[in-house]
C-alpha cells in the first residue's frame, strides 16, 4: 500500500517539474505566433493583426458546451437512475449531479493546466492554474486558444468550457459500475484521485498539441510535435473521446465492480430497473446532448462539424437497430431497454471516429455497435463474472475499443473516410495503410486501459483504506437514498 | 349482510364497478396488490439479466352488501371480469357482522 501512495508521489513530482520547463517556452511562445495563446492585442503595432474569434464558431462552441453539461446532468443521470432500484434512485442522481460539479471544480483549479498546457508528454503544466492568464483584467484581454484550422481561434474560456464538460462527464460514466452499494464519500475519493492520474494524462497524451498556427515552417514541424501528447505523437485519431471518455471510464468501470465485489443478491434476486420511461428519457437527452459531444469537437462550426454530427446521427440509429434486431433474434423480444441500450452503443462507437470517418463508416460502426455491445452485456459479462451494475464496461468500454479501431480502418480515404494531415505544414494526406492505423489505435487503446486500470485500482484501494468502499448490508438492503442521504426518490 | 371480495385484472375494473352500480351496489373498495394462483408469474429480461417475476399486479374490490343482494352481485362480478384466460381472480364471499355509518350513527343494513 505504502509503495502505491509513494507511486503516486512521484506522479505529482514529475508534474511539478515540468513546471520550469514550461516557464522557459511560455516567454519564448510570447514572441512568436503561440498559437495556444495567440493572444489579440490590437494595440500592439504588429504588421499583420492578431486573428479574432469567429462569432459562428464562438455561439457553436458555447451551444455544444451547454448540450454537453445536458448530457450529464440530466441525461446519464436519468438514464442510469431508470435503471436501478426504486430505492437507490437519488443516490444514482445524486452521484452524477455532485460529480459533476467536483470535477468541474477541479477541472478549473487544476485540471485543463495540467491537460491542455505544455508540459512533458503525459502531462501538462501549471501555468493556468485556477484558469490564471485566461482573461487580463486590466486590458480586458481574453487569451485564445487553437481550434483545427490555421488563423482560427477560439476565446481559451470557451475551449476551458467545453473541455470541462468532457472531463465531468467521463468521471460520471464510471458511477453506473458499482451503483446501488458504493458509499458516496469513497465515490468522491476516487473521483479525486483518478480524475487526476488517470483522466487528465491520457486527455493530455490524446489531446494535447501545439495548434496549427506553431506549424509556421517545415523545419519546427519536428520540434512542434515533440511538444505534443504521447498518443497524438503517435498519430492516433480520438475526435471526440473513444479513449480518453470512454475506454478510460469503462476500465475504471469494471476495476471497480470487481473491487468493490457483487451486489447482495446478484444472480439470485430480482435487481429489476425501477423506471424504463426514465431510461428512454435519459437515453433520448444523451443522443441530442452528443451532437455537441461529437460534431462540438470539431471546434468550429465547419464541415468537419457537419460530418461529426451526421456520423452521430446515423451510428446511433444503425445501432438502435443492431441491438434491437440481435435481441428479437436471440433473445426473443425486442425490449425498450435494448432500444435505449443500442443507441448508446453507438453514440460511444462513434465518438473517436465522429469527424474521422466518411458516411460508409457510420453505418458500419454503428451496426457492429449495437452488435458487439450487445454481446458485451450478455455473453462478455457472464465471462468475466463481475456485478458491473449498469454495464459500463460492456457498453462504453466494449463500444469505445470497437469504435477507436475501426476509426482505424475507416478513416482510410479509400473507404470514404477523411484521411488526416501528415504534417500541419505541408497538409499532404498522411493516411498510410489501414493496417498501419489500426495498429497505432490499438497501441492508444492499450496504453489508456493500462493507465485507468492500474491507476482505478489504486485509487479504489486508497478510498477503502481512508473511509471504506462500500455500505453496510443492512443500508444496502434498505437501500442508498434513505441510508446515504436522508431522502426518497418517491412518495405515493 | 355480506362482504364480497374479488381480485380481479386490474383492466377489468372499470367495466366490474359499472356492472356493480348497474345493480344498486353503493359503494366499493379498492386496492392495487400482487399476488399469484395458478397463472404464476412471468419472466422478464433486461439486458442480459433474467429475472422471475413472481408476483403479478392485481386489483382487490370489497364491497359489504345486503344478503338478498348477493347472487347478482356474484355474477355481475363474474361476467364483467371474465376474459376466459388463465388469471381472472377468484370472488370470496363472507358473512358480515355489522356496519356502522359513521357520520349518522346508523348501523347494520340501513348503513349499507
Amino acid at each position: 500500500m505504502i509503495r502505491k501512495i509513494l507511486m503516486l508521489l512521484a506522479l505529482c513530482g514529475t508534474v511539478a517539474l515540468s513546471v520550469p520547463a514550461y516557464a522557459d517556452e511560455a516567454k519564448a511562445a510570447d514572441t512568436a505566433t503561440a498559437p495556444a495563446e495567440a493572444a489579440a492585442t490590437p494595440a500592439a503595432p504588429a504588421a499583420t493583426p492578431a486573428p479574432v474569434p469567429n462569432k459562428g464558431d464562438v455561439s457553436w462552441m458555447l451551444t455544444s458546451t451547454a448540450f454537453v453539461l445536458l448530457m450529464s446532468v440530466p441525461a446519464l443521470a436519468l438514464f442510469y437512475g431508470g435503471m436501478v432500484r426504486s430505492k437507490n434512485m437519488l443516490s444514482m442522481l445524486m452521484q452524477v449531479f455532485v460529480v459533476f460539479s467536483l470535477i468541474s471544480v477541479l477541472w478549473c483549479v487544476y485540471g485543463y493546466s495540467l491537460t491542455f498546457t505544455e508540459g512533458n508528454a503525459y502531462f501538462g503544466g501549471l501555468d493556468r492554474l485556477f484558469l490564471n492568464g485566461t482573461f487580463d483584467a486590466a486590458k480586458g484581454e481574453f487569451s485564445m486558444a487553437a481550434t483545427f484550422s490555421k488563423a482560427t481561434p477560439l476565446p481559451e474560456l470557451v475551449y476551458v468550457a467545453f473541455q470541462a464538460t468532457f472531463a465531468a462527464v467521463t468521471c460520471c460514466l464510471i458511477l453506473g459500475a458499482f451503483a446501488e452499494r458504493a458509499k458516496f464519500s469513497a465515490v468522491l475519493i476516487f473521483m479525486v484521485l483518478w480524475f487526476t492520474f488517470s483522466y487528465i494524462p491520457v486527455a493530455h497524451m490524446v489531446w494535447f498539441w501545439p495548434g496549427p498556427d506553431a506549424y509556421t515552417a517545415a523545419s519546427v514541424v519536428d520540434a512542434q510535435n515533440a511538444k505534443a501528447g504521447l498518443l497524438w505523437q503517435w498519430g492516433a485519431l480520438d475526435f471526440a473521446g473513444g479513449t480518453v471518455v470512454h475506454i478510460n471510464a469503462g476500465i475504471a468501470g469494471i476495476v471497480g465492480a470487481y473491487v468493490m465485489g457483487k451486489r447482495i443478491g446478484f444472480g439470485k434476486e430480482a435487481l429489476s430497473p425501477h423506471n424504463l420511461t426514465m431510461t428512454m428519457i435519459g437515453a433520448s437527452l444523451l443522443w441530442f446532448g452528443w451532437f455537441g459531444f461529437n460534431a462540438g469537437s470539431a471546434l468550429e462550426a465547419n464541415n468537419s462539424a457537419a460530418l461529426a454530427f451526421m456520423n452521430t446521427y446515423l451510428a446511433t440509429a444503425c445501432a438502435v437497430l443492431s441491438w434491437m434486431f440481435g435481441e428479437w433474434l436471440f433473445k426473443g423480444k425486442p425490449s425498450m431497454l435494448g432500444a435505449a441500450s443500442g443507441a448508446v452503443a453507438g453514440l460511444v462507437a462513434i465518438t473517436p471516429a465522429a469527424g474521422n470517418v466518411g458516411i460508409p463508416g457510420a453505418f458500419v460502426i454503428g451496426l457492429a455497435a449495437g452488435l458487439v455491445c450487445l454481446w458485451g452485456v450478455n455473453g462478455l459479462k457472464k465471462l468475466l463474472g463481475a456485478d458491473d451494475t449498469l454495464d459500463v464496461f460492456g457498453v462504453h468500454a466494449v463500444g469505445g475499443i470497437l469504435g477507436a479501431l475501426l476509426t482505424g480502418v475507416f478513416n482510410s480515404p479509400s473507404l470514404g473516410g477523411p484521411g488526416f494531415p501528415n504534417n500541419w505544414f505541408e497538409m499532404k494526406p498522411g493516411f498510410e495503410s489501414i493496417a498501419a492505423q489500426v495498429w497505432i489505435q490499438a497501441k492508444a487503446v492499450g496504453v489508456t486501459i493500462l493507465c485507468s486500470a492500474v491507476v482505478a485500482f489504486i485509487a479504489y484501494k486508497i478510498a477503502d483504506l481512508i473511509v471504506g468502499l462500500r455500505v453496510p448490508e443492512d443500508q444496502e438492503r434498505e437501500g442508498l437514498d434513505i441510508t446515504s442521504h436522508g431522502e426518497t426518490a418517491y412518495h405515493m | 349482510m355480506k362482504l364480497v371480495t374479488a381480485v380481479i385484472k386490474p383492466f377489468k375494473l372499470d367495466e366490474v364497478r359499472e356492472a356493480l352500480s348497474a345493480i344498486g351496489v353503493q359503494g366499493i373498495t379498492v386496492t392495487e396488490v400482487k399476488g399469484f394462483g395458478r397463472q404464476k408469474g412471468h419472466t422478464e429480461l433486461y439486458r442480459g439479466a433474467e429475472y422471475v417475476v413472481d408476483f403479478l399486479p392485481k386489483v382487490k374490490i370489497e364491497a359489504a352488501i345486503k344478503t338478498e343482494l348477493l347472487d347478482q352481485v356474484i355474477e355481475a362480478i363474474e361476467k364483467s371480469a371474465n376474459t376466459g384466460k388463465i388469471g381472472d381472480g377468484k370472488i370470496f364471499v363472507f358473512d358480515l357482522e355489522q356496519v356502522v355509518r359513521i357520520r349518522t350513527g346508523e348501523t347494520g343494513a340501513e348503513a349499507l
